[in-house]
């Protein structure tokens, strides 16, 4: 419906030819429109769903459960729970004081900004739901496997020794009646939209010119299936892209029409939401550098397993 | 009275600091403001999400920027 009401405005109000031009502004119409409705609703109904969690009751939970269990349900709540990376620093502390084992409090840290409502938006308006949710099943597994492994290496000796001390008891707070759950949500929804919308349309923007103006298939010679190097790439260049997966994913999916495959795809955008330089220097308060290393590369080693693995089977 | 700002200088514990400003001025009443930016210390209190705002070392709320008049509502509740 969408679809035809931006065919009608370009082609038939503008009167606008069939051309390159008519093309990439279509493309940018047609999907502002989409995602702007997305994430509206997408980003409401998930704030809306975090209003029934905070971090006081996922360490309660989450501190009673074995290993392995722990994990997996550390990386789940990692979704669903308030959170942002700017508090990853009191929250680790928070978790290992609270008995949380490391490799525990790896998952939540890695599921939480990877999983996050921005991403998926993008993912299931540009890519489709069966490559959004691809992306959050395989990157509960990279969280909650690194969570795994980062456990069984025993790094606790790497992290500062500040960190281990008596657990406060946090703050319990008021259960919100549902007018607040309501007008919390529409706050976090505005106050995310008000941050991202300028990176979503300039990326969108990028998107159509690609989408207009780039010959199909230009990217298979550099970055398809038979470069192997594509998804290290890929990982590497999505370390210093921090906070913009807005910023991102519009120009992925673009490529990706373009010929850049799917794994290579995924592995970026992992790489941008999971991997990021400002969280390793905040972590580092927190994590010896060789715990913040080994983090690094069992993450890194995640993301570019799943590429080389989507490469290979190419859904 | 001391009212505690918790959070390492992010957006949101600056924009907490000077809604605490304006509510202790409007109130004009003898209160102090003190930062608290070392991790240690705001781990001791328990704070998981920052920002947070404590009163005399009591946590009120964390994880959100206070309005100006909610932070005037919380200085006469604890006064």
């Amino acid at each position: 419906m969408w679809e035809n009401a931006v065919d009608w405005l370009v082609y038939t109000a503008w009167n606008m030819p069939h051309d390159q031009l008519a093309g990439a502004l279509n493309f940018f119409l047609y999907d502002t429109g989409k995602i702007l409705t997305l994430l509206v609703t997408i980003v409401f109904a998930i704030s809306l769903l975090r209003t029934f969690f905070s971090v006081a009751t996922t360490k309660r939970i989450i501190a009673k459960l074995p290993p392995v269990v722990g994990n997996i349900l550390a990386a789940l709540l990692g979704i669903v729970t308030p959170f942002c990376s700017c508090s990853a620093v009191p929250l680790f502390i928070g978790f290992v004081r609270g008995g949380i084992p490391l490799g525990v409090t790896f998952s939540f840290l890695i599921a939480s900004p990877m999983i996050n409502e921005v991403a998926l938006v993008l993912l299931a308006g540009l890519f489709g739901w069966k490559i959004a949710l691809i992306y959050i099943g395989t990157g509960l597994l990279i969280a909650i496997v690194a969570g795994l492994v980062i456990g069984w290496l025993k790094l606790e000796s790497s992290v500062e020794g500040f960190v281990f001390g008596k657990d406060a008891e946090a703050l319990v707070e008021e259960k919100p009646t549902w007018k607040e759950r309501f007008s919390g949500a529409w706050n976090d929804t505005t106050e995310i939209l008000y941050k991202v919308w300028i990176y979503v349309l300039v990326a969108i923007a990028i998107g159509a010119f690609i989408h207009g103006y780039v010959p199909e298939d230009f990217f298979v010679e550099y970055l398809g299936k038979g470069q192997w190097y594509s998804v290290p790439l890929a990982t590497l260049l999505g370390i210093p892209l921090y906070s913009n997966a807005a910023g991102i994913i519009p120009i992925i999916s673009a490529l990706f029409e373009k010929g850049v495959p799917l794994g290579t795809a995924l592995a970026f955008m992992m790489a941008v939401t999971a991997l990021s330089f400002p969280e390793f220097v905040i972590l580092r308060r927190v994590l010896k550098l060789r715990l913040l290393v080994v983090f690094a590369s069992v993450v890194g080693a995640g993301i570019m397993i799943t590429g080389f693995l989507f490469n290979a089977v190419q859904l | 009275m001391t009212i505690q700002i918790l959070g390492s200088g992010c957006a949101k514990c600056n924009q907490l600091e000077k809604e605490t400003k304006a509510a202790v001025a409007e109130l004009g009443l003898p209160i102090a403001i003190e930062k608290i930016t070392d991790f240690n210390r705001i781990g001791d209190m328990g704070v998981m999400v920052t920002p947070a705002i404590a009163i005399d070392n009591v946590v009120k709320f964390a994880g959100k920027v206070l309005t100006k008049d909610r932070i005037k509502q919380l200085i006469q509740e604890g006064k």
